[in-house]
C-alpha cells in the first residue's frame, strides 16, 4: 500500500489505474486528502468550507460503484467559492452573501459530479474575484504554500494554494484578468484560462460577464487538460458558450513551428529572476522553433480598458446583492435605506471601489469618454493579438511581472492592478493562455511562464506545454 | 390657440408559454411566487437565455404594423434599484431594437410607430399597511414595448389607436390585451404646439388602467396645459399620475431628477440575429388582421360598416360569426343575435366569448328551431342564456324546461276564451274601437302560456275571437 505522501502525488491517470487494479479506492484517497487538509489547512487557509462528510459519502458511493470509465472517477477536487455547489453556501468571499445557500449546481459542477469527481470543498478568493492576492477575502488570508509570508496570488488564491499544498489533486478557479494564471504562477502549478465561451459560466457568480472564464488548476499538465475536457463544451444555459459540443470537437492543428514574443512586454522592467527564466525558455524554444519579436502597439491601453470594462460590468452584476431575497440584510426604514446599509456594511473596500468606478464609467456624460472608448480599445487589442497569432503558433510571455509579494506589500491599488499586466491582454481578446511553472527563484518562490494561443487552440496549447515542461525539466 | 401633440408608449405582455429569459410558466392568476426560478429571481450565477417564441411574436406584431425588422438587434441592461427588479437591472433593448418605423392606420389617419422592442416585465408589488409584498410571478414575463411618433392630436385618436392595437394583438393571438389584468399598459406623452408650430414642454402621464382612463387623462391634461399657458405660466417637464376618482392628473415626479439608467449592452446575451427567410416564414403564417377581416365582411356579406366593425372587434367574435355562416344562411339574423343578445349576456356574465361554452353548432341549431317555428324568439333568448351558462344542446334545454311552442289551436282557443271571459271591461273597450288594447290581450295570453304560444297563430285566433261580436 502507498503511504500518505505518495498517494497525494499521484496524477489522475495514475489514480485511475490504481482504482482499476484495486490497489486503491476513491474512499482511501479521499481520506488521505482530508487528512492532509486537517494537517496543513491551519497554515494555508485555502478553504472556506471543507465538505468532509459529504466527500466521504460520495467517495464511499463511488468505491462501491466501481465505474472506472468515468472520466474523473474518484478524483478529489476543490472549487472556488464563486461557483455554485448545490446545498452549500456560495459566498464569493463576501459578507453580503452570508447565509446564501445554492439551490443549484453550476454547469461545471454538474459535469464534474457526472464525471465521478469528489468535491472536497470551496476555496478562498478575493471578494467577488476582485484582486490579485486573495487579501480581499472577507474571511481569511490564504498563504503561499512555498512561503507563508507571501500571498498566493489571486483571485483564485485558494484554489491554487490548495493544489500546490496537495490539499486537492486539481481545482477550479475563474479568470477574469488573470485570476487563474497569476495565482498558479505564484503557487508553482499549472493554470489555464480557456478560450472565452469554451466553458459555461452558468453558476459562476459574475464579476465581468464578457471576461469571466472558469479554468482548471493542477500540479500535472495531463490532469489540467483532463479537467478541462470534462467541463468544456456548449451549455444551453449560457448563451455565450461557443458551438463546440465537447473538448474532442476542438480543432487539432499541427504546429507551424513559430513563436512570437512581444516587444513592448520585453521593454517592461520585471523581476530579474522571472526575466532570466523567460530568456531561458526562449532559448530552449529556439532550438526547435523560430521566435520572432512582434510589436503590440496598443498594449498599454489594455490595463485601463480592462478595468473600465470589468468594473462597468461588475457595477451592474453586483446590483442584485440588495439584501432583499438572499444573503445579508441590514434592515432600515425604507427600501432605499435598506439597500444602502446592506451594501455599505457588507461589501469590502475593493468591491466598493470597483462598483463606484464602473458606475461612473457608465454614467451619462462619461460613458462615451470611458466605457465606449474602452470597448474600442478592446477591439484594437484583440485585432493586434489576433494578427500576430495568425502568423505564429503562440505568443510567449511572462505570467507575472514580479515574484510573489508579501501580505500588505501592495497597498496602492494601481500597483496591485499592475500584477496582471501580462495576463490582461489575452483576457480582453478571449484567447486561451496557460501558466507553466518554470522552477523556483533563489529565494525559493515559484516562477511562471505564459503561453498564449489563438481561439480554440487548446489542443495545440497542450502539446507545446508538454514540450516546454519536458525540455525545462522542472 | 394650441394644438395637442400626443405620443404613446405601450407595453404588451406576450402569451408565450415561458418567460422571456427562463423556462418559468407565465399563466396569469397563479398563486404568488409560484412561477419563479433562480434565473428570474436573479440568483447569483444565473444567466438569461432568449425566448424564441417571444421573438417570433415580436416579429408578428412588427410585420402587422409594417415595421422594418432589424436583422441584428441587441439587448441592453437598464440599471436601477427597485424591489420589483431582482437583478438590479432590466434586460431590454435600446440601440438596435427588434424593429422600427411602422404604421397603424386609424380612421383616415396614419400614426407612425417609432419602434417595437422586446424586454422583461418586473415583479408586482403589493403595498400593505406597513410592508411591501413582492410577487415575482410577473417578473420576467415577455413584454413588447411599442413607441409611437407624436402623431396623435386628440384624446379620441389615442383611444382609437389603442382599440385598434388591442384588436391586432388579439387577432395575432400574441396577447390578451387586457388592460385590467395589466396585459396592456399605456403611458402617454402630451404637449401643446402653438400656431407657429413650436413644440411645448412634454408631460408624461402614468397609472392609466383602461382605455377610458387614457382618453380622460389626455383630455384633462390638455385643459390643464392650456390653462397654464393662457395664464402666461409655463408647463413643466414632469411625470404625472392619473387619478381615476376625480379624473385629474397629479404630479408624480419632476423630470429634473431624471434617473441615469446607465444603459450598456447585455454581456450575457449574444446579438439577436433574425434572417430574412425566417421573417418571410413568419409573414406567411400571419393570420387575417382585423382590417382585412373588416373589408371581407363588407364585401362578402354586405354588412354595414358598424356591423363589420363590431364583428371584428375581437378574434373570438369574428371566428364565431365565420363559423355560424357555414351552418346558417341568414347572415343578418346571426349578426343581430351577436350584437344584441350574445354581447348583452357576455356583459352580464363579465366574460368573453371564448370563456363560455357557446359554439356555432349549438347556436345555429337554436336559430333553426326559431326559423322552423318550433320555438318563439323569446324562448330562443332563454335557450341562448342557458347554452351560454351550461353549454347544453338547445333540444335538451327545451325538453328539460318544457319550452316547445304551443301551436295547438284548440288549446290556444280555450286560453283566449278564458281571457275574454275574465276581462269583460277591456273587451268592451276594445270592441268600442280602442284597437291598441290588442297588445294587452296578447300579453295576457303569453303570460298564461309562459311565453310558449306560437305568436303568429295566437294573433290570428285572438283577432278572430275579439272581432267576433259576443
Amino acid at each position: 500500500m502507498k503511504n500518505n505522501l505518495e498517494i497525494l502525488s499521484l496524477s489522475i491517470s495514475e489514480l485511475k489505474s490504481y482504482y482499476k487494479s484495486g490497489d486503491l479506492t476513491p474512499l482511501e484517497v479521499s481520506i488521505e486528502y482530508l487528512k492532509r487538509i486537517k494537517e496543513i489547512e491551519p497554515e494555508i487557509d485555502a478553504f472556506i468550507e471543507v465538505f468532509e462528510e459529504e466527500a466521504l459519502k460520495e467517495a464511499e458511493k463511488l468505491t462501491k460503484l466501481k465505474k472506472f470509465d468515468m472520466p474523473l472517477y474518484g478524483i478529489p477536487i476543490a472549487i472556488k467559492d464563486n461557483i455554485n455547489v448545490k446545498g452549500h453556501e456560495t459566498k464569493a468571499s463576501s459578507n453580503i452573501l452570508k447565509g446564501y445557500k445554492s439551490t443549484f449546481d453550476a454547469t461545471v459542477v454538474e459535469r464534474l459530479k457526472d464525471a465521478g469527481a469528489i468535491i472536497l470543498g470551496k476555496t478562498n478568493l478575493d471578494e467577488f474575484a476582485m484582486g490579485s492576492s486573495t487579501e480581499n477575502s472577507a474571511f481569511k488570508l490564504t498563504k503561499n504554500p512555498y512561503s507563508k509570508e507571501f500571498v498566493p496570488g489571486g483571485s483564485s488564491g485558494g484554489s491554487a494554494a490548495a493544489v500546490s499544498a496537495k490539499e486537492a489533486l486539481v481545482s477550479l478557479g475563474s479568470d477574469t484578468g488573470g485570476s487563474v494564471r497569476q495565482p498558479a504562477a505564484f503557487c508553482g502549478v499549472y493554470g489555464l484560462r480557456p478560450t472565452y465561451g469554451l466553458v459555461s459560466r452558468y453558476g459562476l457568480i459574475a464579476f465581468a460577464s464578457s471576461l469571466d472564464q472558469i479554468g482548471p488548476i493542477g500540479r500535472n499538465l495531463n490532469d489540467l487538460f483532463l479537467l478541462l475536457s470534462t467541463i468544456a463544451g456548449k451549455d444551453n444555459l449560457d448563451s455565450t458558450t461557443l458551438a463546440i459540443k465537447s473538448y474532442n470537437d476542438l480543432p487539432d492543428e499541427t504546429l507551424i513551428g513559430k513563436f512570437a514574443t512581444i516587444k513592448e512586454f520585453e521593454d517592461i522592467t520585471i523581476d530579474r529572476e522571472i526575466f532570466e527564466r523567460y530568456e531561458e525558455v526562449k532559448k530552449l524554444l529556439m532550438e526547435k522553433f523560430t521566435i520572432t519579436q512582434y510589436s503590440f502597439p496598443h498594449y498599454n491601453y489594455a490595463l485601463p480598458a480592462y478595468h473600465i470594462i470589468a468594473d462597468s460590468e461588475a457595477s451592474s452584476n453586483l446590483s442584485r446583492f440588495d439584501g432583499i431575497r438572499y444573503g445579508a440584510r441590514d434592515n432600515a426604514n425604507s427600501f432605499e435605506d435598506t439597500i444602502n446599509s446592506t451594501r455599505t456594511s457588507n461589501f469590502g473596500k475593493e468591491v466598493k471601489r470597483r462598483i463606484l468606478l464602473g458606475t461612473f464609467a457608465l454614467s451619462q456624460g462619461y460613458i462615451d469618454k470611458f466605457y465606449k472608448k474602452a470597448l474600442l480599445a478592446r477591439n484594437i487589442i484583440s485585432r493586434e493579438l489576433t494578427s500576430i497569432l495568425n502568423e505564429v503558433d503562440f505568443i510567449l510571455a511572462p505570467t507575472t511581472p514580479t515574484l510573489p509579494f508579501k501580505f500588505g506589500e501592495k497597498k496602492d491599488p494601481l500597483k496591485m492592478y499592475y500584477s496582471d499586466i501580462f495576463t490582461i491582454p489575452s483576457s480582453l481578446a478571449g484567447l486561451p493562455s496557460i501558466n507553466i511553472p518554470a522552477g523556483l527563484s533563489d529565494s525559493g518562490l515559484p516562477v511562471g511562464i505564459q503561453v498564449i494561443g489563438s481561439k480554440l487552440s487548446e489542443k495545440k496549447l497542450y502539446k507545446i506545454s508538454k514540450y516546454i515542461k519536458v525540455e525545462l525539466n522542472v | 390657440m394650441f394644438r395637442p401633440v400626443i405620443g404613446l408608449e405601450i407595453h404588451i405582455q406576450l402569451l408565450t408559454k415561458s418567460k422571456m429569459f427562463c423556462s418559468c410558466p407565465t399563466n396569469y392568476g397563479a398563486s404568488p411566487n409560484s412561477n419563479i426560478c433562480e434565473v428570474c429571481l436573479g440568483y447569483p450565477g444565473t444567466l438569461p437565455t432568449i425566448n424564441k417564441e417571444a421573438v417570433k411574436m415580436g416579429i408578428m406584431l412588427a410585420l402587422s404594423l409594417n415595421c422594418k425588422i432589424n436583422n441584428v438587434s441587441s439587448f441592453y441592461r437598464k440599471n436601477y434599484f427597485y424591489p420589483d427588479l431582482p437583478k438590479g437591472y432590466q434586460i431590454t433593448q435600446f440601440d438596435l431594437p427588434l424593429s422600427e418605423n411602422g404604421l397603424l392606420s386609424i380612421e383616415g389617419k396614419d400614426i407612425r410607430i417609432r419602434r417595437i422592442h422586446l424586454e422583461e416585465d418586473s415583479a408586482k408589488l403589493i403595498h400593505g399597511e406597513d410592508e411591501i409584498l413582492v410577487d415575482f410571478n410577473r417578473c420576467g414575463i415577455p413584454l413588447i414595448e411599442l413607441v409611437t411618433e407624436p402623431d396623435i392630436t386628440s384624446p379620441e385618436e389615442a383611444g382609437e389607436f389603442l382599440e385598434k392595437l388591442k384588436e391586432i394583438v388579439d387577432f395575432l393571438g400574441i396577447s390578451s390585451g387586457k388592460m385590467e389584468e395589466g396585459a396592456l399598459r399605456c403611458d402617454v406623452n402630451v404637449s401643446l404646439k402653438n400656431v407657429e408650430g413650436n413644440f411645448g414642454t412634454k408631460v408624461e402621464i402614468k397609472n392609466l388602467n383602461s382605455f377610458k382612463a387614457v382618453v380622460k387623462a389626455i383630455k384633462f391634461e390638455i385643459d390643464r396645459q392650456n390653462n397654464l399657458l393662457d395664464k402666461g405660466e409655463s408647463v413643466l417637464s414632469e411625470t404625472r399620475a392619473f387619478n381615476e376618482k376625480n379624473e385629474t392628473t397629479i404630479l408624480m415626479r419632476s423630470k429634473e431628477t431624471l434617473n441615469d439608467y446607465r444603459y450598456f449592452p447585455e454581456p450575457d446575451l449574444l446579438l439577436l440575429s433574425v434572417k430574412n427567410d425566417e421573417i418571410e416564414k413568419i409573414r406567411t403564417t400571419l393570420p387575417e388582421l382585423p382590417h382585412n377581416a373588416y373589408m371581407r365582411l363588407i364585401e362578402n356579406f354586405s354588412l354595414s360598416n358598424e356591423e363589420a366593425k363590431l364583428l371584428t372587434s375581437s378574434k373570438d367574435i369574428l371566428s364565431f360569426f365565420d363559423g355560424c355562416t357555414k351552418l346558417y344562411k341568414d347572415y343578418k339574423t346571426i349578426v343581430n343575435w351577436i350584437s344584441s343578445e350574445i354581447l348583452k349576456n357576455l356583459n352580464k356574465m363579465n366574460k368573453s366569448l371564448k370563456d363560455v361554452p357557446l359554439n356555432p353548432e349549438n347556436f345555429t341549431k337554436m336559430l333553426t328551431l326559431i326559423n322552423e317555428g318550433k320555438i318563439s324568439g323569446k324562448i330562443g333568448k332563454t335557450i341562448l342564456e342557458e347554452m351560454m351558462l351550461t353549454g347544453k344542446e338547445p333540444d335538451d334545454i327545451i325538453k328539460e324546461k318544457g319550452l316547445f311552442q304551443l301551436s295547438d289551436s284548440d288549446a290556444l282557443e280555450s286560453i283566449i276564451e278564458e281571457i275574454i271571459a275574465n276581462n269583460p271591461k277591456e273587451v268592451s273597450i276594445y270592441r268600442s274601437g280602442k284597437k291598441n288594447l290588442f297588445g294587452f290581450f296578447m300579453g295576457e295570453a303569453m303570460k298564461k302560456t309562459n311565453g310558449k304560444a306560437n305568436p303568429q297563430l295566437l294573433k290570428e285566433i285572438m283577432l278572430e275571437k275579439l272581432e267576433k261580436n259576443g
